[in-house]
């Protein structure tokens, strides 16, 4: 039962403004994950939601309640870190029920909510070990339970998978994402993996610079990205670009560029037309792009010659050079494309995307 | 290491590392030597005939004796013990609070309180002797265990503020996040998920403060008078002198026994003293 | 920060209300503070004080029960005639620089073949760090004892090796004397220099001294390049401690020769000693130990600057 709210929130520290001017509004039983990368200031909003960090202006409110000056122990919150910070002076039975000897719960009902926690991370038999004992895996889950026995308001998750291996990782969002579903407890996440982002959040927020970016559920994001930042970050591999100058010819608009000649889809004539004779961007995610056939019209295909094939099995990956930009094509698998040869990339048109050249925004 | 021939390898490491392990043991061994040696063997002149430096074939402890039963070697040791371990466990406290406020908080002045406690570490206690006299004649301190007690302090908490420093810097500072926000207030989390994390950290500085203040002298000869007030290292310096008169049996002895709690701490935790030789050149 | 509605914290099941005290030392600021107190009390008043009060001290001429007047520099003045003070200077400064030379040469040696691995190391380490934990003022009479010169057993040792003939009167003789007090300073500090390189030889990884092998650099080389500039930090802090604690040194006179023979042999802190305490002219004991201050500063600023330079780093 918990919405948190951030109103124009900044940090400054020192000479850098870390945070700048974040507005937020988090659902009760929402899953919400802040990315971007390193730097971008979404730790540091993560942290003053806890109050670990002092707000240099700005609210942040728990259930419509200004929390600025609460502190941490106050606040009926609990968070997981990166390196999961469990006390390694303590069991993971006393690590578990720190929090609630410190809310002066009694015995009973203490050893009542660790059992539970433990039972539903499957860490009932580690009860008495300490945390150098235990493996990565097991450390994070002692993290998670230290946090669930509370049965706090929010969870806080501060990239808490990036210690752990690749396999191990998928696993544990697999198992977080149950858990959330199972607990329905508000949960604000950060990190720096956009496939996590996608994969846990309920909305993702993508930060850059210390600005909140754009705001959406994952999908959003894919199809309908804010501005150019946001296209390149979210995706995997990441969405190709070029430089291209719109030009008004025979009753359509056309993106020229170096080495590409594109009609520009009828539907986004009227957003567009307004760049005509302009330099905008153009985004092509690499799945969106595969070797053209002939009955492909020529005007949506973009001439490429090969340069690396990486065949990952359910698809391959073709590195083209288009003019001197380097793109990225996800093409099918039984694609027979060698390298140096030239071909044709056909583009769905459907899934174009222009950016202005320069404020990035999507057009 | 590349190994060399057996005859390099004697000529280089076995032989001078003996050599070093004899210049620095022998005096222990001579103190020993000296404490069972029976008087008429002592003052046997090094050029007479029948001197036999390294042992003795009538070992006796008359030394160790007198000491105990005719001078206030007891009364010193005692002294000592009490004067060490307060003046060690008031540095402990104070170097643990200042060293965490240091490493782990941030307010004003932060970095020239720092500074300047880093300087007190390296002020000497010769340089202030005379006056802090004065100044403990006027607290009414002088000859009470009281002025070394709150002396021996002045050169302790420097030392140890700046051993913990090093060692919570070691400490991740998530754990105390979590604490707090798992519902403890600031103290809680240094008190109870710092300080035991630390408990490595202030076992050396403990130590290393305990045998520092065994080995003080020139506060202890300076602020002590009577001489059942004074510690050992002064009681065995003035009470087993008479102007020239040395009395070499017992001073061994006092000496030896003198050095048996520090031998003995530092037997127990040689690890920790030397990572507190080491934290306190690297800080 | 222009509204902030008043902040009215839910009280959650189970949560404790908090104190007015825990409430302010939540404060960063005022915890510090609290943490800080009892450190800054001690040292203010058994640092800060005296060293005021030795300064104000030595521009008086205050001896032990009468209060003096202001003098001025005269103290200083009178020092600079002082034909013992003179001595003691030149002492200080040559005890410091010879014994730190030895120590370090002979420290950086012990560290080097403590360095190796061989069976019983670690009891090795244990016990020749012996002569610097125990008492100083201890260990200093067995020295004593041993320069004794009717029973001196170096004299004894030295006549069956053949490389003298007569008796030596180690602590008798003004230029013996000074050697002798170096040798036992150096005999006491080696083993900290020792196992304070040693921890920095530690640190130094061996696939760089595999990669400079194989890169050709003989033995010397190796150290010459790869051990010394690596260890220099250490070794440069070690040096600069050992060199205020040698400086200001007190013990080992005091009990060796006592400033003697005929005040041959004193150094600040002894000289100090026995006009401020022995003598009660107490004003210009303060002066002599006074003299430690500016050497003590230089080092400081070399340490500070130091430590800058390598944080920065």
């Amino acid at each position: 039962m918990a919405q948190v709210t951030m109103r124009s929130l900044n940090k400054m520290y020192d000479e850098v403004h870390a945070v700048k001017d974040v507005n937020l509004d988090i659902r009760d039983k929402e899953f919400v994950v802040l990315v971007g990368p390193s730097g971008c200031g979404k730790t540091t909003t993560l942290r003053m939601v806890a109050g670990l960090e002092s707000i240099t202006s700005g609210r942040v409110l728990i259930n419509d309640k200004v929390v600025n000056e609460l502190a941490p122990m106050d606040r009926d919150i609990a968070m997981v870190f990166q390196n999961y910070a469990l006390y390694p002076h303590m069991s993971v039975y006393d690590n578990m029920a720190f929090g609630l000897k410190m809310r002066k719960f009694d015995k009973p009902e203490i050893q009542k909510r660790v059992r539970e926690a433990a039972d539903v991370l499957g860490i009932g038999e580690y009860l008495k070990r300490k945390p150098r004992q235990l493996s990565g895996g097991q450390r994070q889950r002692v993290a998670l339970g230290r946090a669930i026995v509370r049965h706090p308001q929010v969870f806080l998750f501060d990239e808490p998978l990036s210690n752990l291996d690749a396999k191990l990782r998928v696993q544990m969002r697999v198992e977080l994402k149950k858990l959330h579903q199972r607990l329905g407890t508000t949960a604000i996440y950060v990190t720096h993996d956009q496939v996590e982002a996608m994969t846990l959040g309920d909305r993702v927020v993508v930060m850059r610079d210390g600005w909140v970016q754009q705001v959406g559920d994952p999908m959003t994001l894919y199809n309908e990205p804010a501005n150019r930042f946001v296209a390149g970050f979210i995706g995997s591999p990441a969405m190709n670009f070029a430089d291209v100058r719109i030009a008004g010819e025979n009753g359509g608009l056309w993106a020229e560029g170096e080495g590409i000649r594109l009609k520009v889809p009828a539907h986004l004539d009227n957003r567009v037309g307004a760049y005509a004779g302009k330099p905008v961007t153009i985004g092509i995610r690499p799945e969106d792009m595969r070797v053209a056939r002939d009955s492909d019209p020529p005007e949506l295909n973009i001439p490429a010659v090969v340069e690396v094939v990486e065949r990952l099995g359910s698809e391959i990956l073709l590195d083209v050079a288009v003019g001197s930009v380097t793109m990225v094509a996800s093409v099918e698998p039984i694609s027979r494309a060698k390298v140096h040869e030239q071909l044709q990339l056909a583009i769905n048109p459907e899934r174009l995307h222009f950016f202005d050249a320069e404020t990035e925004a999507a057009i | 290491m590349i190994e060399g021939a057996r005859w390099r390898r004697w000529v280089f490491f076995h032989i001078p590392l003996l050599l070093f392990i004899v210049f620095l043991l022998f005096p222990f061994y001579w103190m020993i030597v000296t404490t069972v040696r029976p008087d008429n063997e002592l003052y046997r002149p090094w050029n007479a005939a029948n001197y036999t430096p390294f042992w003795t074939l009538r070992p006796t402890l008359e030394h160790i004796r007198d000491l105990l039963t005719e001078t206030l070697f007891s009364t010193w040791m005692m002294n000592t013990m009490l004067i060490a371990t307060v003046s060690t466990v008031i540095s402990l406290i104070c170097g643990l609070f200042a060293g965490y406020a240091l490493s782990r908080l941030k307010f004003p002045f932060a970095g020239s309180i720092g500074t300047g406690i880093f300087i007190t570490y390296l002020v000497p206690q010769t340089l202030l002797f005379i006056p802090l006299a004065d100044i403990i004649r006027n607290f009414h301190l002088g000859d009470t265990p009281w002025a070394l007690i709150l002396t021996y302090p002045t050169f302790l908490i420097p030392f140890c503020t700046w051993l913990m420093m090093g060692y919570f810097k070691s400490i991740p500072k998530e754990l105390e996040e979590c604490a707090r926000i798992d519902g403890a207030p600031r103290w809680k989390a240094m008190a109870y998920i710092i300080f035991p994390i630390a408990v490595p950290g202030i076992l050396s500085a403990g130590i290393f403060a305990f045998t520092l203040s065994w080995n003080e002298f020139i506060y202890a000869l300076v602020f002590l008078s009577s001489p059942e007030q004074k510690t050992v290292p002064v009681g065995v310096t003035s009470e087993l002198v008479r102007g020239d008169v040395f009395y070499w049996g017992e001073l061994m002895a006092g000496a030896l026994l003198g050095s048996v709690p520090v031998a003995f701490v530092y037997s127990f935790f040689v690890e920790h003293y030397v990572s507190g030789i080491t934290g306190s050149v690297k800080g | 920060m222009a509204t902030i509605e008043a902040v009215t914290p839910r009280v959650y099941a189970g949560t404790p209300r908090r104190g007015p005290i825990t409430r302010l030392l939540e404060d960063e600021r005022w915890l510090a503070s609290f943490l800080l107190m009892p450190t800054i009390v001690l040292l203010g008043l058994f640092i800060a004080y005296p060293f005021v009060k030795g300064v104000l001290l030595a521009v008086t001429d205050t001896r032990v029960g009468i209060p003096g007047s202001f003098v001025g520099l005269a103290n200083f003045e009178k020092l600079w005639h002082d034909d013992i003070f003179r001595v003691a200077v030149y002492n200080t400064f040559l005890y410091t620089f010879v014994t730190t030379v030895f120590k370090l040469v002979l420290g950086l040696w012990l560290a080097l073949l403590l360095n190796r691995h061989f069976r019983g190391k670690a009891f090795v380490r244990a016990f020749i760090l012996l002569p610097f934990i125990i008492p100083t003022v201890l260990s200093t009479f067995a020295w004593k004892w041993m320069f004794d010169p009717t029973f001196s057993v170096i004299n004894w040792m030295l006549f069956h090796l053949g490389m003298i003939t007569g008796r030596i009167n180690w602590l008798g003789d003004p230029d013996l004397a000074i050697i002798s007090v170096m040798v036992v300073n150096v005999w006491r500090g080696v083993p900290f220099y020792a196992i304070s390189l040693l921890a920095g030889l530690q640190t130094i990884s061996p696939e760089l001294h595999e990669a400079a092998a194989i890169d050709g650099a003989r033995a010397w080389n190796r150290f010459r390049y790869v051990t010394w500039p690596l260890l220099l930090p250490v070794t440069m802090v070690v040096v600069l401690f050992s060199v205020i604690q040698t400086f200001a040194d007190f013990q080992l006179v005091y009990v060796l020769t006592g400033g003697g023979p005929a005040n041959h042999t004193h150094l600040f802190a002894t000289y100090a000693y026995q006009i401020g305490v022995g003598t009660g002219l107490l004003s210009e004991g303060a002066a002599v130990s006074l003299a430690i201050f500016p050497v003590l500063l230089l080092v400081v600023i070399i340490q500070l600057v130091y430590i800058r330079r390598v944080e920065t780093v």
